[in-house]
């Protein structure tokens, strides 16, 4: 990690403490508390943070190179946003049904499907279109998940539409009378688009709150245009304070700093049945997508060398114990492409499958 | 006779009684007013939202995602075209999760002209509405095809568009819906809200019956040989007219209420066709790129040489609105002299 990094992290966390401004209660106080270098966390939490981050990493590198290969068409993901979305899907709530938490994801969200179990060959089959793909079946691009057996609803390309959506959801989840929650992660430009402003109004309305916990993933871009050509206020966490909703600034980089963030929010929002809001600065470290060459930038502070190094230096993990960790992922993702080639892809003649429940005859020549 | 109004409304408390409907929602649409059309006074599951039409279909899905039943309103169609991608994405779900995350959903919204509503409370949706696969279309004419059809719409597990003709929902029709006391005094006096001290008012709702009408199957109101047309909504009764008017003439008028516009009966439209040779399709949406232009390429298609005159659609003029004035609406909508005109002109036609 360069100088300018590490000191960028220390900002973005020193204000992160500095801009948790809350309406309501304070928060209650986490089990894992701060203090240490790793806040105390177990070792066996901290490995398997580490673990996933580098399996997500792996992954998307993998999706990247099956792109460049010439063996997907488009490739979009989060690299970059691994601490972020490691530290979501292990704090999830997983499973299907009102009583199990609801996660409405953008197209970032690999590390989250990692951290829930997904094997990386149902991201390869995503990427490479085989019918084997168990999200679309081959219908739609790299990190358009849909796994309802952890009520992942479906990831979409218009982005921001999944911010109302989850209020639909947090909305049933409240009828049911469940403490499971409902879960959204968008990037920093789509909070433009009206269906951010949607969320916040729907789910903050008094006495008719939502328990919806509401992220925004700040990397800084909408695609090629710099956050400061995109927004006026200060934090966009400033947009959910005007709604009296919950809100804090973190680095979402910091795994440590994320995990207890969220979990604090969301055992919040469990307790009251009240929205929170987290805005959390990651890297985008390979651009927006292969449209503009999903490239590593050098420059941008990488979450999972930095975690790394930081259990290297604390002992709690040896160099070649880590290179052990890469291989193995790298070993699994290429194992996964090889499968994947080897798939089919769908028919031609399934197009007309699954217009309608229950595939009822949706082809006007048919009628 | 209930109304269309009272209908949906009875169709409404069915399902949320019967069908497991466990939300009905919009703008103004719970108490105190009771959508502005009335067509949800009185109903224990109704609520307001705040006015935001995305919000609104974006919330439906959420709802549909864990499969609950909803039955969402825009409370105009005018107003619903900034939800069109939403409406694109509730369509295309099932297909893009690859049958595995379905939309069961409901949203209605009135439509059309002839309530003298100016350029935004006139729009009809139609056309719009059959560009987007993956949802069900209908559209009653009718009290009990208001019913029938909303009752089929709660029980599909699509989502589905219920378009409700805005100048429809104070007409009454011709049968009773099942349960539905014959004596329409009786009825006002159960369901409707009293327009002076409402205070704790609450419906005592009649001992309704299930009733559906499929999606997807037409009706035809009246039998004829000479000329078929395909109608719904709003029209059909503009059609009837037509067709009871010209009988005396000689003139032949067989008449279909399409009642769903996706997906539809083609066999109706087909065997009648092949019968009469003439065709005229009538709806109030514009008339460029119309639902209508659909029907008759498939006529040209399929029984080009079976037709005696060429297929007629007869639609509004293609103008960015409907202007308020009434002589500015009637000669943008069909009209009943429309239908006519044209109905004769396709008799007449020789081959």
């Amino acid at each position: 990690m360069s100088k300018k990094s590490t000191k960028s992290t220390s900002k973005a966390k020193a204000m992160a403490k500095s801009k948790v401004r809350t309406s309501v209660k304070s928060p209650a106080k986490s089990a894992i508390k701060m203090g240490s270098a790793f806040a105390g966390f177990p070792r066996e939490l901290l490995l398997r943070l580490h673990s996933l981050m580098v399996k997500s990493r792996v992954l998307e590198e993998r999706l990247i190179k099956i792109y460049k290969a010439g063996e997907g068409y488009f490739w979009i993901g989060g690299p970059g946003e691994e601490a972020f979305g490691v530290a979501l899907g292990l704090l999830v709530n997983k499973g299907q049904g009102l009583e199990h938490d609801w996660l409405h994801l953008h197209y970032r969200c690999t590390p989250t499907m990692v951290a829930l179990g997904m094997p990386m060959i149902d991201a390869v089959r995503l990427m490479m279109n085989r019918a084997t793909d168990p999200s679309t079946g081959g219908r739609n691009f790299a990190g358009h998940y849909c796994f309802p057996k952890w009520n992942v609803a479906p990831v979409t390309s218009p982005i921001e539409v999944q911010y109302p959506l989850a209020c639909g959801t947090a909305h049933a989840q409240k009828r049911a009378g469940h403490k499971s929650i409902s879960i959204v992660t968008g990037g920093d430009a789509g909070t433009a688009e009206a269906d951010f402003a949607t969320c916040l109004i729907w789910s903050s309305r008094k006495g008719q709150e939502l328990p919806v916990l509401i992220t925004v993933q700040n990397n800084g871009f909408g695609i090629s245009t710099p956050y400061e050509g995109q927004h006026g206020e200060t934090e966009i966490a400033d947009r959910a304070r005007a709604f009296n909703i919950r809100a804090r600034v973190i680095d979402g980089n910091d795994p440590i700093e994320t995990y207890l963030a969220l979990k604090e929010e969301m055992d919040y929002i469990r307790k009251t049945g009240k929205p929170s809001f987290i805005e959390a600065k990651v890297s985008r470290l390979y651009g927006h997508s292969s449209a503009d060459g999903a490239n590593r930038k050098t420059e941008l502070v990488d979450p999972v060398l930095t975690f790394e190094k930081k259990l290297i230096d604390a002992g709690l993990l040896t160099k070649v114990e880590a290179e052990k960790i890469w291989d193995l992922y790298e070993k699994e993702g290429v194992d996964a492409q090889l499968l994947a080639r080897s798939e089919p892809a769908p028919a031609p003649e399934s197009v007309w499958d699954h217009v309608f429940v229950n595939n009822e005859n949706a082809d006007w020549r048919k009628f | 006779m209930a109304s269309v109004a009272q209908a949906i409304r009875m169709a409404l408390h069915y399902g949320e009684k019967n069908l497991g409907v466990k939300d009905i929602f919009g703008q103004d649409v719970g108490a105190p007013l009771g959508g502005v059309f009335t067509a949800t006074q009185g109903l224990k599951t109704a609520w307001n939202t705040p006015l935001d039409e995305r919000g609104i279909i974006s919330v439906a899905m959420g709802i549909a995602m864990t499969g609950d039943r909803c039955v969402a309103e825009i409370q105009f169609a005018d107003y619903i075209f900034n939800t069109m991608d939403l409406l694109k994405i509730a369509g295309n779900t099932l297909w893009c999760t690859n049958g595995q995350t379905s939309l069961p959903m409901v949203v209605m919204t009135p439509v059309g002209a002839g309530i003298f509503g100016s350029v935004y409370h006139s729009h009809s949706f139609d056309a719009w509405a059959s560009r987007l696969p993956g949802w069900k279309i209908v559209m009653p004419s009718n009290p009990l095809d208001a019913y029938g059809l909303m009752l089929a719409a709660i029980k599909d597990p699509n989502p589905v568009l219920y378009l409700k003709s805005k100048a429809l929902m104070r007409h009454k029709g011709e049968e009773l819906i099942p349960g539905e006391p014959s004596d329409e005094k009786i009825l006002k006096s159960m369901i409707d809200k009293p327009v002076q001290n409402s205070v704790g008012w609450r419906p005592r709702w009649p001992d309704l019956e299930e009733y559906t009408v499929p999606i997807g199957v037409g009706k035809i109101t009246r039998k004829g040989e000479h000329i078929t047309v395909v109608t719904y909504s709003r029209m059909v009764s503009l059609c009837v007219e037509a067709a009871d008017k010209l009988a005396p003439e000689g003139i032949s008028v067989e008449v279909i209420d399409l009642r769903s516009i996706y997906p539809y009966d083609w066999s109706m439209i087909k065997n009648s066709v092949e019968k009469t040779g003439r065709v005229l399709f009538v709806n109030e949406d514009t008339e460029v790129t119309n639902f209508g232009e659909h029907l008759s390429y498939r006529i040209t298609q399929e029984l080009f040489y079976q037709l005696q005159a060429r297929p007629r659609v007869l639609a509004s003029k293609n103008l960015p609105g409907i202007g308020l004035s009434p002589n500015l609406e009637r000669n943008s909508v069909p009209q009943y002299n429309d239908i006519e005109m044209v109905i004769r002109e396709i008799v007449a036609e020789v081959p």
